[in-house]
């Protein structure tokens, strides 16, 4: 059965007010694209996770979409400040609880694996488990090593980007991959947004390059370009000229509601937005082929 | 004359911290690098005394040999020829937690005197003065790698008496590591007034100062009456050739170094 639909149909049925949600990629792949349909139909309450939050969780707290942040690292990387993130919290607004990217990472992965927690060699002589009790120590039934375990996490809804899927949702990534797989395992509902639909037998040529199967995912929809200003490996490089940019926009918070009226409320969609960026632009973001070599799979009937 | 030749090289002593960080690196070692000054420190260790090095970047890659400069932790061009590319739960599982990284590099906004880093808040965490970005990878980094190389501008901001906040644990109070931590700790520190590398009971000390650069000059600097040994070197200055390299292949446009 198919699971194609489109992106504004997707957010409509799966992301909820008051949803847990996980919006993945690291640095590579962000789902910018889906994020703008939050803030369009005005999502509110949201826990909102994610190692680094980046500036697509900058527009979604500037938006007012968050209540709650869980996160491991929050700057605008290579280049400043989160500084809608950060007038959040210093008025109170945005709740927040923190790990290194370790620990949330095991949180995905215990959630993904069906565990309760995961211990690891991590947070001895950090002042982090004091500031987050949810870091907890536990000894090991084993011997008596001392460890620390983080919880897992089951988000409601996970939203990935990637560069192709087939119409069954079997989800082909490459390149980075951050902790988009464990994320997407780790949730109740998974959309997928994808530079292309492509056919079910160039999927099956190279199954190893599927990171999730269509088994776990709600919905996929094609969107291209759905991950600028990050970057799609093969695709586009990432736009760094916006992150420079997003300093200065999320820094006046009067800037940063101008900007999303214009680029996100005023934009209804993501063909309109690539419109308003220009193509000779987004060209400009295309790399010059650089292809792998075929490997054999063999044939075996 | 060559040594006339070389006192002649003009530099910026944030070149030379770069510059004793690379030196500061052996030939085969797995190198946890970050973005910006360590990335340069690698690249350049990597192009001369060091061709074996391998980069590990935190987003999923293993022996990477990027292109050009990565302007992110996770730039596409980390992916390309590099030895492998995994998730960033296999790296932090199978490379850190293994025990198979020999360097990490770290920075941040305060490094006190016996290592601790912060990058997490100034002040109280639940009302901060100043809320930094947090740890990213840099506390699993502080526990887990063999040698932790510390990385920065120095001033009494920022070489204080006690962090107001530990994300990344240095050593204990007269000696050791945190129970528990398997990680040898901070091993080096490269700042722009010199080089200093820790004592038997975990405190930094001088380990030489960059040229022109008095003890007093690092007293001033130094949130802590910091010991200044004896008898201690000056940092060779660098040569045309690591110049070179940094300035016209590693950062061309002064994204990291600009004087």
């Amino acid at each position: 059965m198919s699971k194609v639909t489109d992106l504004r149909s997707a957010v409509a049925a799966h992301v909820h007010d008051g949803d847990v949600v996980v919006m993945e990629g690291f640095t590579h792949l962000i789902p910018f694209a889906a994020a703008h349909e939050i803030i369009r139909q005005g999502r509110r309450d949201l826990t909102l996770v994610r190692l680094t939050p980046d500036v697509i969780y900058d527009q979604l707290i500037g938006a007012g979409c968050c209540r709650k942040l869980v996160f491991s690292w929050a700057g605008n990387p290579g280049i400043g400040s989160l500084h809608a993130f950060r007038r959040a919290v210093d008025d109170g607004t945005l709740e927040i609880e923190e790990y290194s990217h370790f620990g949330l990472a095991m949180r995905f992965f215990a959630g993904a694996a069906n565990l309760p927690f995961m211990p690891m060699r991590n947070y001895f002589g950090s002042d982090l488990p004091a500031a987050n009790p949810l870091i907890r120590p536990v000894a090991s039934p084993y011997g008596d090593e001392l460890l620390y375990a983080v919880p897992a996490i089951r988000p409601d809804v996970a939203i990935l980007h990637a560069q192709r899927a087939d119409e069954d949702g079997n989800v082909q990534v490459w390149g980075l991959t951050g902790i988009q797989r464990e994320a997407a395992f780790a949730s109740a509902r998974l959309i997928v947004t994808v530079e292309e639909i492509v056919p079910r037998e160039v999927v099956r040529s190279d199954p190893n390059r599927t990171m999730i199967p269509g088994l776990i995912v709600s919905a996929v929809c094609p969107v291209p370009f759905g991950a600028h200003p990050s970057y799609a490996l093969g695709y586009y490089d990432r736009d760094n000229d916006f992150y420079v940019r997003w300093e200065a926009v999320s820094r006046d918070a009067a800037a940063l509601d101008g900007w999303l009226h214009e680029w996100v409320i005023e934009t209804p969609t993501r063909e309109s937005y690539l419109d308003k960026i220009g193509r000779a632009r987004l060209d400009a973001l295309r790399p010059e082929p650089h292809y792998s070599q075929p490997v054999n799979y063999g044939r075996y009937r | 004359m060559a040594a006339i030749a070389e006192t002649e090289v003009v530099y910026t002593r944030s070149e030379l911290m770069v510059i004793a960080a690379s030196r500061a690196l052996h030939d085969g070692d797995v190198v946890f690098v970050g973005i910006g000054l360590p990335n340069l420190a690698c690249n350049l260790a990597k192009r001369l005394h060091a061709p074996s090095l391998q980069m590990v970047y935190e987003a999923g890659v293993f022996g990477a040999n990027p292109e050009r400069q990565a302007l992110s932790i996770g730039d596409p061009c980390l992916v390309a020829g590099a030895a492998s590319v995994c998730s960033l739960a296999d790296i932090f599982l199978f490379y850190l937690q293994r025990g198979l990284i020999d360097v990490g590099f770290l920075g941040g906004a305060q490094v006190d005197r016996h290592g601790n880093i912060n990058t997490t808040v100034i002040g109280d965490y639940a009302h901060p003065t100043v809320r930094l970005p947090g740890s990213g990878g840099a506390s699993e980094i502080a526990a887990l790698a063999r040698r932790v190389y510390i990385i920065g501008r120095q001033s009494k901001r920022s070489f204080v008496e006690r962090v107001s906040f530990v994300t990344s644990p240095g050593h204990c109070p007269g000696g050791g590591r945190p129970p528990g931590a398997p990680g040898g700790g901070p091993h080096l520190a490269m700042t722009d007034l010199g080089v200093y590398d820790f004592d038997g009971s975990g405190e930094m000390r001088v380990r030489s100062l960059h040229p022109g650069v008095t003890a007093d000059d690092v007293r001033a600097s130094t949130g802590w009456p910091i010991t200044v040994p004896a008898g201690i070197g000056s940092t060779p200055p660098p040569t045309p050739e690591e110049l070179r390299i940094l300035r016209e292949e590693l950062d061309p446009h002064g994204y990291y170094l600009k004087a």
